[in-house]
């Protein structure tokens, strides 16, 4: 029987690799999510089939889980994806910790592996990195959803104590592998789920598309801690895979920022107000009968989604603007920058959900290359990624950081509640170019007014 | 022995997985991290024996919560991918 469980785990690892695989392209990705939860029920079931289990309470609990999982992912809105994807993290990562602390409850000398000491260790880094997941993937979900301010909050001393804190917590780990004297454990839990909150209250609204993939390769890599615990190979692998994918996806986030993974987490980016600039011009109003006349006589138009999008819930309006744009001859892109929103990808979700087609999605490099021929430039509620000085300012801040060049388009639109500065802080440069016109108040208002416009 | 065995599959399966993932189109990051969390849910099977243990100590009991806490995870990071999937639609005109 053990034979068959572990061909059976050989099995659903790679349903995982392919299903994972095959995520990574528009044509393949709705398949291998549907293979890799066919890995996942051949794995859960061939563990059930172990026998010598209590299977009432365990089929209570898939019933409970599954049935707030499903009530979950069939009634999020696709704006709050970013939350509900932070708060299934953290719950994988509180599930590995407590499967770590379960096997030390069960078998305090956890004389059962072939080598305690290392068991241990094991157990130490499923709690570690599980409870970090976990407060940290909560207070994301607070602060995502609004619930807790936005913004980085700050102490004096604070990576002091943060170092501090890491300290003891390796401190007690080693000492819990070494005498496996369970109250060392109570201590490694306690200050593994601080670690997340203080790793992450000093993290602003705008890194959050890093931090949450960084939280996903965490959870992956808790679970594969957790099968180093209990010996298991395919949680071993399962969770590696996905903590390669959450690293990749970290990687890619950073770039689009121009910043390194260090300063993400520990630079506090967006407390402190960024310096005063000196901007030559002012900005320039425009009401949307005027800028109606604009986009009548449009042959290409851009549209820059940013978070201010999601906010407002403005995407279904900007869809009928585009498809009545594209009906009045003009060509259609939506430019995606990739750390537009709250988590990666999540200006495609949202315009995906209000059925744009996936053709008119465009990358930035692909849009940048033909920005000169672009009519209208139209910028929803986005900022620093459109802000030219990240590409003609050395003293910027965000210097460097890739931008959609919408300052090259012949005009812009940027759609804006009021004067106010972006997340980073930044004074953005592109409203005070001649090109460029300010249409204040709500997104989705504008969107409907232009709308409307067309439909006279 | 058992043991270097164990860290060898997990040091495969990263470079597995670097392998996999290294360009995946913008568009699909979202899907491609709530898809990849649900399968770090995994953890589901090792919550399932400390949660089926005969007795009722404090292991079972935190196997238990690990189980629900996991299955939230499982089903509702498939379900949520799938829904998403399945908004991403090419144009049929």
């Amino acid at each position: 029987m053990e034979f068959l469980t572990n061909l059976a785990y050989i099995a659903a690892s790679v349903l995982f690799i392919f299903g994972i695989k095959m995520l990574g392209s528009a044509d393949t990705a709705r398949r291998g999510n549907l293979i890799s939860s066919l890995g996942m029920l051949l794995a859960v079931v061939i563990t059930l089939f172990q026998g010598g289990l209590d299977y009432t309470w365990i089929i209570a609990g898939i019933l409970v889980g599954g049935g707030i999982g499903a009530v979950a992912a069939k009634r999020v809105q696709m704006t709050g994806m970013p939350e509900l994807v932070a708060l299934f993290n953290g719950f994988g990562g509180l599930a590995s910790l407590l499967v770590g602390w379960a096997e030390v409850a069960k078998d305090p000398s956890l004389s059962s592996g072939p080598n305690p000491t290392f068991t241990a260790a094991a157990v130490v880094f499923a709690i570690l990195v599980g409870g970090i997941t976990f407060t940290g993937s909560l207070l994301a979900y607070l602060k995502l959803s609004g619930k807790l301010g936005g913004s980085a909050t700050t102490f004096p001393g604070q990576k002091a104590v943060n170092g501090l804190v890491l300290l003891l917590l390796l401190g007690f780990g080693i000492a819990f592998a070494v005498t496996r004297e369970p109250a060392l454990l109570y201590v490694v839990i306690i200050l593994s789920l601080a670690i997340g909150v203080l790793g992450v209250l000093p993290i602003g609204g705008g890194d959050m598309p890093v931090v949450i993939s960084f939280l996903n390769s965490f959870s992956g890599i808790a679970a594969s801690a957790a099968g180093f615990v209990i010996l298991n190979n395919v949680l071993i692998v399962a969770g590696c895979l996905v903590g390669a994918s959450g690293i990749i996806l970290t990687v890619i986030m950073c770039k689009a920022m121009n910043r390194s993974l260090g300063n993400v987490l520990f630079g506090s980016f967006g407390a402190a107000a960024g310096s005063k600039q000196e901007v030559e011009g002012e900005m320039k109003a425009i009401t949307s009968d005027d800028a109606f006349y604009v986009l009548e006589a449009a042959q290409s138009v851009v549209f820059v989604p940013g978070y201010g999008m999601a906010v407002a819930q403005a995407q279904h309006a900007v869809k009928e603007l585009g498809e009545i744009l594209e009906s009045n001859g003009a060509e259609v892109r939506f430019a995606i920058h990739p750390v537009a929103g709250r988590m990666p990808g999540h200006m495609n979700v949202l315009l995906a959900e209000a059925d744009v087609p996936y053709e008119q999605l465009c990358e930035m490099d692909d849009v940048n290359a033909i920005m000169e021929s672009v009519d209208v430039a139209i910028v929803i509620g986005a900022n620093d990624v459109v802000n030219p000085s990240a590409a003609e300012d050395e003293t910027s801040p965000i210097y460097g950081m890739p931008i959609i060049n919408v300052h090259q388009a012949r005009t812009v639109f940027a759609l804006k509640r009021g004067q106010g500065a972006g997340f980073s802080g930044l004074v953005n440069t592109l409203f005070f170019r001649n090109n460029c016109r300010m249409i204040y108040g709500d997104a989705k208002e504008t969107m409907n007014n232009l709308v409307g416009q067309f439909k006279d | 022995m058992e043991l270097t065995l164990l860290l060898f599959v997990f040091v495969m399966a990263a470079f597995l997985g670097f392998e996999l993932i290294q360009k995946v189109p913008s568009q699909l990051h979202t899907p491609l991290m709530s898809g990849s969390n649900a399968i770090s849910g995994i953890t589901m099977v090792g919550a399932l024996a400390a949660a089926g243990t005969m007795d009722s100590s404090l292991g079972k009991w935190l196997g238990l919560a690990a189980l629900i806490l996991a299955t939230i995870n499982v089903v509702g990071g498939y379900l949520v991918t799938d829904r998403m999937l399945g908004m991403f639609r090419k144009k049929d005109r």
